[in-house]
């Protein structure tokens, strides 16, 4: 509500729809431009299109829970990812193939990710109001400590008894890991193609099926509590909420459903980069829902799917479209990174920019208040 | 002395002292392990004169109240634009090093004039905002690297390709301009390099005499107490956008000597984290997220080069296999977490 009082004051409505969907606009307006220049046809994109949204929507769907605590992006759920590769590092060691070793790692990455989880809760409790840049820093460093574990400890202190997965000097996973035995395990298990399109139809419906979940959690006690959370922490407090602990709890939901997500991500792709899968996580994710509208004090479902749809429609064409226009696929490559990182950017500093201004005028307000009571 | 003990901790932080510990392990053990303790010296010498610059350029930022400058990167890619148009524009010896120089601050100037009006827009917020703005220029700047009009044939990619390379070497420019300037052997192992030293010692002094004008008074008012500086009647957007390029400013410097030492400019994606080890460094030397002094960047600069020379070489000859890359990434990002998670006084 204040929200709106502030904005609508400075502003007419027009100009603050632009502002508040002028990513989702920009985008929808280069895709225009990027998609004609590409020359793609329109199978190829819609098949494109089909396999990303059933790769990437689960992972961004992590997002939302601690969007709704009031701790922004949640860029750790990069440590999720990371959980879930330690799960499936160990069934391609174990040969357990098919959907069954896909939910094995699932299993066996679950209590990892809910460890990880609730050591990024603690982490971002004490860092409050510089959750995204804290959560960040601590991707960062838990990537080296997962380094640590993969690249010195398997093989060495766990062991590892498939050598074929581990580096030529006897310990430390080798770079990439092929994950032949559950490739799109789970995309093929309910087989259905339409003209020549196959649809995922397992995968969507566990999507789906945590779209529901999502919908229907915040619903229960414990997402009002969550909410409650996200909208005043005082508030919370005074209600006799254990704000700490919410928080914590949001963090770990977050990134076991991640761990999922990398899962389901790395099933598609049939292939593990042991120390790269994980990095861009983060990043593409968070992009990915910005650009579907979302900001970062309110994320919804819708923003999801819009945000994979247009942010990989970019993916899909715009190295095409940089080679159609300047004759360099290179070109067109750093510039969706350059989309990646600028879109972060913009969101961002649009949401730091209009807190500021709300902040101020609350404080205006209660100024204007003050000097009413002693004039009266 | 149990009391003592804590409050030590407590003041200088379980992180500084694990790493400072460590850091004493690694020379306690070079002579054991067969590796050269001058040589190992002569290491964290060198790389203290390339980075020094670049960990002191955040100090006028954290003094201003701008937080930690994750998006150093904008810095470095003016001191990147002053190198490749120095060497463009055919300029050799300390001329070079100076025309560089003296592009990469007109450009410095300009970026950090708008960087620093985004930041005084974001207050609160400038870290993350920061980050991003930094990634975000460096991933557009790969896009201008490839398009930008240089035609010299020592930076260009020599067949079929059009753009600059991706290391551009400085051979033959203003490589070791500095560094060889009164270089001094010490024993047979050690070369102190006199210039790079020199000039980062001239840099220290000039922000160290910085901050004890009024300007500088005033801008360090504005960081540890707004309120109070705007009630003195200090502009306190204005304070922060000069430090801001003040900040940008002395990166750019600081990459190009930097490269003068290193022999090579990095384009493309290599600035992309740069501004996380020297983050690390000054942390590392006790500042935190709303407080730097020059003390700070000293100590940290040699005890983070000390880390990241020292690792390699002895680690390697104790477990023989190459640990120092995760344990750098544990050391730097560990150590900005941690300073990100102490309790800062509210703005």
């Amino acid at each position: 509500m204040m929200k709106k009082q502030s904005l609508t004051k400075t502003m007419n409505p027009g100009v603050h729809f632009l502002i508040n969907y002028a990513v989702p606009i920009i985008f929808t307006i280069l895709i225009a431009f990027a998609i004609p220049l590409s020359g793609l046809s329109g199978e190829y994109f819609i098949r494109e299109l089909m396999i990303r949204l059933s790769r990437d929507s689960f992972l961004i769907l992590a997002l939302l829970i601690p969007v709704m605590a009031g701790m922004g992006m949640n860029f750790g759920i990069v440590l999720g990812a990371m959980a879930g590769e330690i799960g499936l590092i160990f069934i391609t060691d174990w040969r357990i193939i098919g959907l069954s070793g896909m939910l094995l790692a699932m299993l066996i990455s679950t209590p990892i990710a809910i460890l990880l989880g609730y050591f990024a809760g603690i982490v971002l409790n004490r860092a409050k109001g510089r959750e995204m840049v804290t959560g960040f820093m601590l991707a960062f460093f838990m990537n080296g400590i997962y380094q640590l574990v993969v690249l010195y400890g398997m093989g060495n202190i766990i062991p590892i008894s498939d050598s074929s997965i581990l580096l030529p000097r006897g310990y430390g996973i080798r770079n990439a890991i092929s994950l032949l035995g559950i490739r799109q395990v789970l995309d093929k298990l309910i087989p259905l193609e339409i003209g020549g399109i196959l649809i995922p139809v397992a995968s969507l419906l566990v999507i789906a099926t945590l779209c529901v979940f999502i919908i229907w959690f915040r619903k229960t006690k414990l997402g009002q509590v969550i909410r409650t959370v996200g909208q005043d922490n005082d508030i919370a407090r005074t209600l006799g909420i254990d704000v700490g602990r919410t928080r914590i709890l949001s963090i770990v939901i977050s990134t076991v459903l991640a761990c999922y997500g990398q899962i389901i991500f790395l099933q598609n792709i049939g292939t593990m980069n042991t120390y790269n899968s994980h990095e861009q996580v983060g990043v593409f994710a968070i992009a990915a829902l910005l650009v579907g509208g979302a900001s970062v004090s309110k994320a919804t479902i819708p923003n999801v799917f819009v945000g994979v749809i247009l942010f990989h429609t970019m993916f899909v064409v715009s190295p095409r479209a940089g080679k159609e226009l300047i004759g360099q696929a290179q070109l067109g490559e750093y510039f969706r990174i350059f989309v990646s990182y600028g879109v972060i950017a913009f969101s961002l500093a649009l949401y730091a920019w209009r807190k500021r201004i709300e902040k101020e005028n609350e404080r205006k307000k209660a100024m204007a208040f003050k000097r009413g009571i002693l004039v009266k | 002395m149990k009391e003592k003990i804590q409050n030590i901790i407590e003041n200088f932080g379980l992180p500084r002292i694990i790493i400072f510990l460590f850091l004493v392990l690694l020379f306690i053990l070079t002579p054991f392990v067969g590796v050269r303790f001058d040589t190992s010296i002569n290491d964290v010498i060198v790389r203290f004169g390339m980075n020094g610059i670049l960990v002191l350029s955040l100090v006028p930022m954290v003094k201003s109240g701008c937080g930690l400058n994750f998006g150093l990167q904008l810095g470095i890619i003016a001191g990147l634009l002053g190198a490749v148009i120095s060497i463009e524009m055919e300029t050799i010896g300390f001329a070079g090093f100076f025309t560089a120089v003296g592009i990469a601050i007109f450009f410095a100037v300009v970026f950090g004039f708008l960087y620093g009006l985004l930041l005084n827009k974001t207050k609160g917020d400038e870290m993350v905002v920061a980050t991003y703005v930094g990634f975000s220029s460096v991933s557009f700047m790969c896009i201008m690297w490839l398009m930008l009009p240089f035609k010299s044939p020592n930076m260009i990619w020599a067949y079929g390709g059009s753009g600059l390379r991706t290391t551009i070497n400085t051979k033959g420019y203003w490589f070791h301009i500095l560094t060889d300037f009164f270089q001094i052997n010490i024993g047979s192992h050690i070369v102190f390099p006199t210039g790079t030293i020199l000039f980062f010692a001239l840099l220290t002094f000039l922000v160290w005499a910085f901050f004890r004008t009024k300007m500088g008074t005033a801008m360090t008012a504005v960081g540890s107490n707004t309120d109070y500086a705007k009630s003195c009647g200090v502009n306190v957007n204005k304070m922060r956008i000069i430090s801001v390029v003040l900040s940008t400013v002395i990166a750019a410097i600081g990459i190009i000597v930097f490269e003068e030492s290193f022999g090579f400019i990095q384009l493309y994606m290599a600035p992309l984290y740069m501004a996380f080890p020297a983050i690390a460094a000054l942390l590392l030397g006790g500042a935190s997220v709303g407080k730097a002094s020059i003390k700070n960047v000293i100590i940290g600069a040699f005890l983070f080069q000390g880390i990241l020379s020292m690792t390699p070489s002895v680690i390697n000859n104790i477990i023989k296999s190459d640990m120092s890359e995760a344990i750098r990434i544990i050391v730097s990002n560990g150590m900005i977490v941690y300073a990100l998670t102490r309790i800062m006084r509210v703005r």
